[in-house]
């Protein structure tokens, strides 16, 4: 359905895009022109995607604000877009991080300023276009449009191994994303097979059945993919580099987007499709999550870079939220969705942050610091409360995403969730650890006595974030509703599927196998 | 047997008249013209006529008929590559106009040998007897044989045309020989009489009839530069001058595909059990080597070589299939892969001078900077190439992957879609010695002719339509393939 009679999905993806042409007339010269250009073109985007959050029908299943058009009927492409609970407070992140981006780069770009604005644009063009998209074939297009404006930001206005780094991320995932098209692929033909029609409709892929080998390896080529994006453990290599070398805004678009494709990519994608793979593989993946939970906290202890250990904690904080979402339960899985929304504001939040130290002080070891609490004041309460945030103190954002996983964890496999706890005291361990040793002690080095405090435009960008880390933190109610029912019919459906698929099997059929694995009985979730 | 061809044929064959008739009216204009060098009408000529053919061509859509004592044929497949050929033949043209301007390549024999050139690539893909393909086939090759050579004082260029014509001569001696086993064991040169030969007389196990097969096999691969054949392209693709490059890279691959697919999809259709198995280890091994071999490359026209090697392999995986619809995507494969290395080249000729050809990646560094315009086109043709959407490269590979998964062939798939991602890495490469690096010499000033202009516009623009609305365009290509579903 859409409520707003007016293609208010395709509006969004292509303002930005609009705003990205219009640039290219402009002329290079005007500096400040090309700024406001953009910070206009960003605003305007998130006024539109405002009516989004207000006119979602929080009580209606299945897809809203729907469109579709024809595209190539005879190979079942359609140009179809749609947003449901999940999706929906993804998209807002993505707008809302993009003014606090424009606005972040003001100053911090200094060259090529106009092709940088445009390649921004361009990203966020790409990036609503993913979360929309319900056409697996649009979806793939998006999905890998995103990767050339974010290889452009990295590679041209990074740091000094950008190169390296723009290229490792840019491998890493076409790697991935190429055996996900095969995957596609062999989906696609397996549901002509079963049902002679030819379609790339996600909405109808859901019922696609699957035989027994087909699906882990179908599984594996989408999680493989999805997987590098998030990173979980083992694949997660390209992330510190392309964090460390990224410019600040284009840390803050990877880490509070650009990883959350991937995560959004099993929900939307990899679990609903497969769902006998996803239930079958939830130890493997649960232990890869835990693995990347305590081990991104170590590692990040030892980073003597704080943007590198920023990017490290990334990795643990997008482990808890693979382990909500494998914990299919209520709370995990809603733990997790809000967990990646935690993650936008909050890492964001510390990327913005670090960036505005590195304008003033242009180095980011730890050892260069210490003592700005002094000459910093405004700086050091901001970067208090975001990290406050990012080790989950309750009253924040992080706290609700945090102890709703650990919660649905405990509930699905109480060993996960014992073992994952630990991570949430490294956690504390690192940022606060870290937090001292570039804000107390005494200044050693004469240039942190001559820091000037954060400007105008500082406050303004952090007194966003914080806000979202305050109201997230005391009123989660507000957004939970949006996600409520289509958790819950994403919960029931996936657990349809898996059950249908072990009577398939003829093994003992139901929920008996499925409680066992969830914990709890299907019906009194919420 | 009645010899004399009725005239009505001649209707049906007006295109290729067309271009001869201009080829040689080229030849003889410039050889009553007294100044030497260079000339524009030569090149007008060439393109009045490239327009010319290619109207009559489209009047020729949806014909079919048997002509000259079924010794040729016009139907879809064979105008669908005519449209390519021609397409090819204008834009090469268009940037010829300049280039041998600058290149002082005497341009009558030059335009004329294009024609020639494209009158035997029509004739290959629209016969139905080996020995019209085979004249085809010579007619094309001796052309382009002279062509790389044209380059006059260019060491480079006469060591590429010798080398060329040298294993060219080597590979059609195997095509030729592989027709007379066919002819010795199957009694006649007739395509679809090798056919019905194939089937009534079960020649499947005929060890004459598969070494034919075999040796044709050679000969086509030698033609399209599949691994192992392969050995001559880099050198005389860089030797060569980049127009008649592009030209070779383009349309003789497109010829020969075409020819091979008609001759693979009629005569031995029957056996395709037997040679699938061939040409999977083909494609496997000409995707790997074209693809591993670019990573090294640090010359421009070496590197576009490799990967139009590496794209034949992309393009043998849909061969392989053996799926009577997938041939559709060989051919809109190659209609896409006529646009991007088209665009590719010409930036390549762009940027080089008379005398100094700036084809090495260093001339690239920092282009993005000083030619903001020129480096945007080639980002395109390089992502297009990588097959990143919403591309025409993309829209191809898309088709021939899902070709490779739909007749159930994983591993093929697989391997192809993990060589294209290494293939990305040396694309970027490119892309980031363009936008990352400072420059690091002097190119001196950038000829922005409006002929190169023009054919990266158009390249850009079709990359951008076909890669975006795939639609009209692969159902022309599935219409095409319809001759062979009988």
């Amino acid at each position: 359905m859409n409520q707003l009679s007016f293609p208010i999905l395709s509006t969004l993806i292509y303002v930005p895009l609009l705003g990205a042409i219009l640039l290219l007339f402009v002329n290079r010269k005007h500096e400040t022109f090309i700024r406001s250009f953009t910070l206009v073109f960003s605003l305007i985007e998130f006024a539109l995607s405002l009516p989004l959050f207000f006119f979602f029908d929080e009580k209606a299943s299945g897809m809203q604000f729907v469109e579709k058009a024809q595209w190539f009927p005879e190979w079942g492409m359609s140009y179809s877009l749609g947003i449901d609970g999940i999706s929906l407070l993804l998209i807002l992140l993505t707008t809302f991080l993009t003014v606090l981006c424009v606005l972040a780069s003001w100053k911090a770009i200094e060259s090529r300023v106009k092709e940088y604005f445009v390649t921004f644009l361009f990203l966020e063009t790409a990036m609503v276009g993913t979360l929309c998209s319900l056409d697996l074939i649009l979806f793939y297009i998006f999905w890998e449009l995103m990767l050339i404006p974010m290889y452009l930001l990295i590679g041209i206005w990074g740091g000094p191994r950008r190169v390296y780094a723009a290229i490792k991320f840019f491998l890493f995932t076409m790697a991935g994303s190429v055996l996900m098209l095969l995957a596609i692929f062999a989906l696609y033909f397996q549901y002509h097979k079963a049902t002679g029609l030819y379609t790339f409709n996600v909405l109808d892929l859901y019922n696609a059945t699957v035989p027994g080998g087909l699906q882990y390896w179908l599984f594996g080529a989408f999680a493989l993919s999805f997987a590098i994006k998030v990173p979980m453990f083992p694949v997660h290599t390209w992330l510190p580099d392309a964090h460390t070398e990224a410019p600040t805004a284009g840390s803050v678009i990877l880490a509070g987007v650009l990883l959350k494709m991937g995560t959004y990519g099993f929900l939307r994608f990899a679990i609903p499709f497969f769902p006998k793979a996803a239930f079958d593989a939830t130890p493997l993946i649960s232990i890869l999550a835990i693995i990347g939970i305590i081990y991104g906290a170590i590692v990040s202890m030892m980073q003597p870079d704080v943007k590198r250990l920023v990017a490290f904690s990334s990795v643990s904080h997008l482990g808890y939220v693979m382990l909500g979402m494998f914990a299919f339960n209520m709370q995990g899985v809603q733990g997790s969705i809000y967990q990646m929304l935690n993650h936008g504001v909050s890492t964001g939040g510390l990327f913005l942050l670090i960036g505005m130290l590195y304008e003033r002080r242009h180095t980011r070891m730890i050892a260069d610091f210490g003592g700005l609490s002094a000459s910093m004041p405004l700086f050091a309460v901001f970067f208090m409360i975001v990290t406050l945030s990012s080790i989950a103190l309750p009253g924040t954002n992080g706290f609700i995403g945090e102890f709703l996983i650990l919660l649905g964890a405990f509930r699905a496999h109480m060993v996960y969730g014992i073992v994952a706890t630990s991570g949430v005291v490294l956690g504390a361990v690192y940022m606060l650890w870290t937090y001292q040793r570039v804000m107390f002690g005494e200044i050693k080095r004469e240039e942190n006595r001559q820091v000037k405090d954060i400007g105008k435009r500082e406050v303004l960008i952090l007194c966003c974030v914080v806000f979202f880390i305050v109201l997230m933190g005391v009123y989660p109610k507000m957004f939970f509703r949006k996600m409520d029912t289509s958790v819950h019919d994403y919960l029931g459906f996936v657990k349809q599927r898996y059950a249908s698929y072990l009577t398939m099997e003829g093994k003992p059929a139901g929920s008996a196998a499925l409680e066992a694995l969830a914990g709890q009985p299907l019906k009194d979730d919420r | 047997m009645n010899i004399v061809p009725s005239t009505s044929d001649f209707q049906w064959i007006v295109p290729e008249i067309t271009v001869t008739v201009l080829g040689l009216i080229v030849l003889l204009f410039s050889a009553f013209r007294k100044a030497k060098g260079p000339s524009l009408a030569a090149g007008v000529l060439t393109l009045v006529g490239g327009v010319v053919a290619f109207y009559f061509a489209v009047g020729l859509w949806g014909a079919r008929v048997n002509l000259f004592n079924a010794l040729y044929v016009v139907d879809d497949f064979g105008t669908f590559l005519k449209y390519i050929f021609l397409t090819i033949l204008l834009l090469v043209s268009l940037v010829s106009l300049s280039y041998t301007k600058r290149e002082g390549i005497v341009s009558g024999e030059y335009y004329s040998l294009l024609l020639f050139a494209v009158l035997g690539m029509m004739v290959m893909v629209s016969s139905n007897s080996f020995v019209t393909i085979f004249i085809g086939l010579e007619v094309m090759s001796l052309s382009i044989y002279i062509l790389c050579g044209l380059l006059k004082g260019s060491l480079r260029a006469v060591e590429s045309s010798l080398k060329y014509f040298l294993l060219g001569s080597f590979g059609t001696a195997f095509f030729l020989y592989g027709i007379a086993l066919i002819y010795a064991s199957s009694g006649t040169i007739d395509i679809q009489a090798v056919r019905a030969a194939a089937i009534g007389r079960g020649l499947g196990g005929n060890a004459i009839f598969l070494a034919g097969i075999a040796f044709l096999i050679v000969g086509f691969g030698f033609k399209i530069a599949s691994v192992p054949f392969h050995m001559w392209t880099p050198d005389v693709y860089e030797g060569a001058p980049t127009s008649v490059t592009v030209f070779m890279a383009t349309g003789v691959k497109a010829a020969a595909f075409g020819a091979f697919l008609r001759v693979f999809y009629t005569a031995f259709y029957p056996l395709i059990s037997e040679w699938s198995g061939v040409l999977w280890f083909m494609a496997v091994l000409t995707m790997c080597v074209g693809n591993i071999t670019a990573l090294l490359q640090n010359n421009m026209k070496r590197l576009l070589a490799y990967s139009s090697i590496a794209h034949a392999g992309y393009i043998l995986i849909a061969f392989v299939t053996g799926d009577r619809l997938s041939s559709s995507s060989v051919l809109y494969y190659l209609l896409a892969y006529t646009f991007m290395n088209l665009g590719a080249f010409t930036v390549v000729i762009l940027l080089g001078r008379k005398g100094e050809a700036h084809e090495d990646i260093d001339s690239y560094a920092g282009l993005a900077s000083r030619h903001p315009f020129i480096a945007l086109c080639m980002t395109i043709f390089l992502l297009s190439l990588t097959g990143i959407p919403p591309l025409a490269g993309f829209a191809g590979k898309f088709y021939i992957f899902s070709d490779a998964i739909k007749g159930e062939y994983y591993w093929l798939a697989v391997i192809g879609m993990l060589n294209s991602a290494v293939a990305a890495y040396y694309y970027l490469r490119v892309l980031m010695y363009m936008y990352f690096k400072e420059p690091v010499k002097d190119l001196g000033k950038v000829d922005m002719s409006p002929v190169y202009v023009l054919v990266m516009l158009v390249s850009v623009g079709a990359l951008l339509y076909l890669g975006i609305f795939p639609r009209d365009f692969l159902l022309l290509a599935q219409k095409s393939v319809a001759i062979f579903g009988q």
